[in-house]
């Protein structure tokens, strides 16, 4: 499995697809720590606390946070990496000269997965160390202990949502035969997931609990937690849950009712203690997690049945 | 009786229904040459799956150097090369890359290996070219890059299946007589193909594939005597001159069946080579004997009547 992981992942690295995103990313993530620091500088106040992570979740007024943008380009990584895995090897004729070599055939999908799941790690570490490096430099607020750990589980949860990616692009590899279905179909659901969930939840939410006029608390609430609960359908929206509750301390809730109530309360919550929004992210990770498990299963157990023929 | 490397026994493939292989009993020996003919869509890669441990079979047992290929898909893969039909490379690769990939495939140690990569590519003629990308390849040397790529593991069977498809003459050429130096080397060779001279030239045992059945399996010249001429020699003698007293003389000889006379030409169907009995006869019966010979079945004759037949 070694060899066929080493080659993967030179293959992924002196890629001119990989180097293409890579410095989009990069460009991108660099854009926007500047906007970052510049609207942190305009609007510091002295009390607050965690300013070095609010350098990944500022937007300023033109330009979105590094978290939106990261969030936007796992998936497209992701996809680009994986969505062509089995099916070009299937119609260069290499597959079927590669499992009838002496490897188990499992080695082949799983050394591929993790491959492009590195290379992806490689990406979010370093784009993320970027952006750390840049964030003490120019602000000059070194990271205290909690602010490392809380920097050092976003990472690890934005890893898990490329897996998930990846493996739903791989899972459409084998499926399909011909690599540009495998990239279109990729590239619907993440469209699905990323701009029609939420707004076809909250389409849902309005028709079962209207909000007219003199709607009252309880409506409020009522639409507010359908639509949140809908949208969660979405691992986007799983995705931006566990972020923000990572990179946000202040963000004491991810119930969208109770979130209703705070603000409808015009009561800000003290910052969480780490412990506390570990635990408050925790369902988001563990589903993420699950839902990578599950694509991969199936990826894995289609191709272990499948028949390689080299026509 | 040399080893047997391939054994099947009543071995069935079926597809939603469709029969592709049926009840195949197969027996290959150690350091055979097999022509493996058939029309396209006959079952003969499908069978190779099956040997290759790459598809299971509905029923029926195999046996790849006294291994099932199923259970031991390791074990069968480490003694097997194959070559499939449309065989690919890594196009961005070199020719020497691409072998080192099979090479790590087969747990082979580097230096081993790239002495072992000079040595199968000079083989194949494509020495000159090991360290271009196998982008620049023709269709060609691919094909004999394939070889190659089965040469590198040192396996005891090789399966090709239809190696030569849409090469040029020239190509064919180099393919076949690496095709026949593999037999040399002591490798078993199970070659697929639907083109017949090219069967002919290099096997001396074929077995034919029509509609998923095994209909024949035995030497070619066997196989023609049993099919065109139901088992008898046809021999043709040439005369100056065919009277009815030459007729009935050749007629006189021990073990021959029937004369025919067209024109000058007598048709006659024996039990064995009798030509030397039949010339004396000939000649004794005071007739002028030009020509004979011995009719050669070739394998065109016999694969249309074994697929028309099936």
């Amino acid at each position: 499995m070694y060899a066929i992981f080493r080659k993967e992942l030179a293959d992924h690295l002196s890629s001119r697809r990989f180097l293409i995103l890579f410095s989009l990313v990069l460009l991108s993530a660099v854009f926007a720590i500047y906007i970052a620091i510049q609207t942190i500088r305009g609007a510091v106040s002295p009390t607050s606390e965690f300013i070095f992570l609010k350098v990944f979740t500022t937007s300023g007024e033109t330009l979105p946070s590094f978290l939106f943008f990261l969030s936007l380009f796992i998936p497209i990584v992701a996809i680009a990496l994986g969505f062509d895995a089995i099916n070009n090897e299937r119609s260069t004729g290499n597959l079927s000269r590669l499992v009838s070599q002496p490897i188990y055939r499992d080695s082949v999908i799983n050394a591929k997965f993790l491959a492009g799941l590195a290379v992806l790690g490689i990406m979010i570490v370093g784009v993320v160390a970027i952006v750390a490096g840049l964030g003490i430099r120019i602000v000059g607020v070194p990271p205290n202990g909690e602010e490392v750990v809380r920097l050092l589980a976003f990472v690890f949860i934005s890893i898990v949502y490329a897996g998930f990616w990846l493996a739903l692009a791989v899972l459409f590899s084998v499926l399909f035969r011909r690599t540009a279905t495998s990239m279109l179909a990729s590239l619907a659901v993440w469209i699905v997931f990323f701009f029609f969930v939420a707004v076809i939840a909250g389409a849902i939410a309005d028709i079962a609990a209207p909000i007219d006029a003199g709607a009252t608390f309880e409506q409020f609430t009522r639409n507010a937690s359908i639509h949140g609960n809908l949208s969660r359908i979405s691992p986007a929206t799983l995705y931006g849950e566990a972020t923000t509750g990572l990179l946000s301390p202040e963000v004491g809730t991810l119930n969208p009712a109770q979130f209703v109530m705070s603000s409808y309360a015009g009561r800000m919550a003290n910052p969480l203690p780490l412990q506390d929004s570990l635990l408050l992210v925790w369902p988001q990770m563990v589903t993420i997690i699950a839902l990578s498990a599950v694509c991969f299963a199936a990826s894995y157990i289609r191709f272990m049945r499948e028949e390689i023929r080299s026509f | 009786m040399g080893q047997l490397v391939v054994e099947t026994t009543e071995l069935t493939k079926r597809y939603n229904g469709f029969t592709a292989v049926n009840s195949l009993n197969l027996k290959i020996e150690e350091g055979e040459m097999f022509g493996f003919l058939g029309a396209n869509g006959a079952g003969k890669t499908t069978t190779l799956l099956m040997l290759l441990g790459l598809t299971e079979p509905t029923s029926g047992t195999v046996r790849v150097c006294g291994m099932d290929p199923t259970r031991d898909a390791r074990d069968v893969k480490r003694q097997v090369g194959y070559l499939p039909e449309r065989v690919g490379f890594y196009e961005d690769l070199t020719a020497r890359q691409n072998l080192q990939f099979t090479a790590n495939l087969n747990h082979m140690r580097r230096t081993e290996a790239e002495e072992k990569i000079d040595a199968v590519l000079g083989t194949v003629g494509l020495a000159r070219v090991k360290d271009q990308n196998v982008g620049t390849f023709s269709k060609g040397m691919k094909q004999r890059l394939g070889i190659a790529d089965i040469l590198v593991k040192e396996p005891r069977l090789a399966f090709l299946d239809e190696p030569t498809t849409g090469i040029d003459p020239n190509g064919i050429d180099d393919i076949l007589k690496l095709i026949s130096g593999m037999g040399k080397r002591g490798i078993t060779v199970i070659f697929c193909s639907h083109i017949l001279p090219q069967v002919q030239r290099l096997c001396s045992r074929v077995g034919i594939m029509s509609k998923g059945n095994l209909v024949a399996d035995g030497a070619i010249d066997r196989l023609g005597r049993e099919v065109v001429a139901a088992g008898k020699f046809r021999i043709e003698a040439e005369l100056e001159g065919v009277g009815p007293d030459v007729i009935a003389a050749v007629r006189g000889v021990k073990g021959v069946h029937e004369v025919d006379a067209i024109e000058s030409t007598l048709i006659i169907a024996a039990e064995s080579d009798l030509r030397g009995q039949i010339s004396r006869a000939i000649i004794e019966s005071g007739a002028l004997l030009l020509g004979m010979k011995v009719e050669e079945y070739d394998l065109e004759t016999i694969f249309k009547r074994y697929s028309s037949e099936a």
